[in-house]
């Protein structure tokens, strides 16, 4: 399925997009969306230090991706 | 009654509205966190700062802040607005507002909130330099 994954901060820098467009197999986790993303951007190699947003709160690694799911990645905040 | 106020906007925050909207004949004290943009920062002079956010979720979060401080603490009503864009030095990028009966309460539902909200809040500021610009705690 195809996902779409909005980017902030120096992630979105890096990529250089603030938003980018993922193919993903159905049933995949947040652990896997990472490693496809690892796969597709070598650049975040190196850059490792990101959380991932699923609908809009935080998700842990396990939860699985659905169809129309909205993904962020949120490098280390500096609000306030 | 709304005893939570929650704002991410690109205008100047106001003081007065985040006192107004907690302040209340049952509480005995209002604590107020305002966060300011200094002029340097690990000794170097900072010009500006860029403010930008995840807004839908921002806005989750810093309500689910507000949520967990009325569980916590014996406290009546919190504010809490964060701006966005480009603020200059002297500018307030926060506001946190909490009233309650009594002070301690006050005192410490506002200090976790602003410690809470530079911890999960998906905003992110970027410092501009003389020579150049760069994401704050980006750089492990």
């Amino acid at each position: 399925m195809q996902i779409e994954v909005l980017l902030f901060g120096i992630i979105a820098d890096l990529i250089g997009e603030s938003n980018i467009s993922m193919k993903i197999n159905s049933g995949s986790t947040i652990g896997d969306f990472k490693k496809y993303l690892i796969a597709n951007y070598p650049q975040l190699k190196t850059y490792t230090t990101y959380a991932i947003a699923l609908n809009e709160a935080y998700a842990l690694d396990r939860q699985i991706i659905q169809q129309q799911d909205t993904i962020a990645i949120i490098p280390p905040v500096s609000g306030g | 009654m709304n005893t939570i106020s929650i704002r991410l906007i690109s205008e100047p925050l106001s003081l007065q509205k985040c006192y107004e909207f907690v302040d209340d004949p049952t509480c005995g004290g209002i604590d107020i966190f305002v966060g300011t943009v200094r002029n340097h920062t690990q000794g170097k002079a900072v010009e500006k700062l860029d403010f930008s956010a995840y807004s839908p979720m921002a806005i989750k979060e810093m309500q689910l802040i507000a949520e967990k401080v009325l569980e916590k603490f014996e406290v009546f009503k919190i504010a809490i607005h964060h701006a966005e864009g480009m603020l200059q030095i002297g500018d307030i990028p926060v506001i946190i507002a909490v009233s309650a009966a009594h002070r301690v309460a006050a005192f410490e539902a506002c200090q976790y909130a602003i410690n809470t909200l530079k911890e999960t809040v998906p905003i992110w500021k970027k410092e501009h330099f003389e020579d150049g610009e760069v994401w704050v705690n980006a750089h492990p």
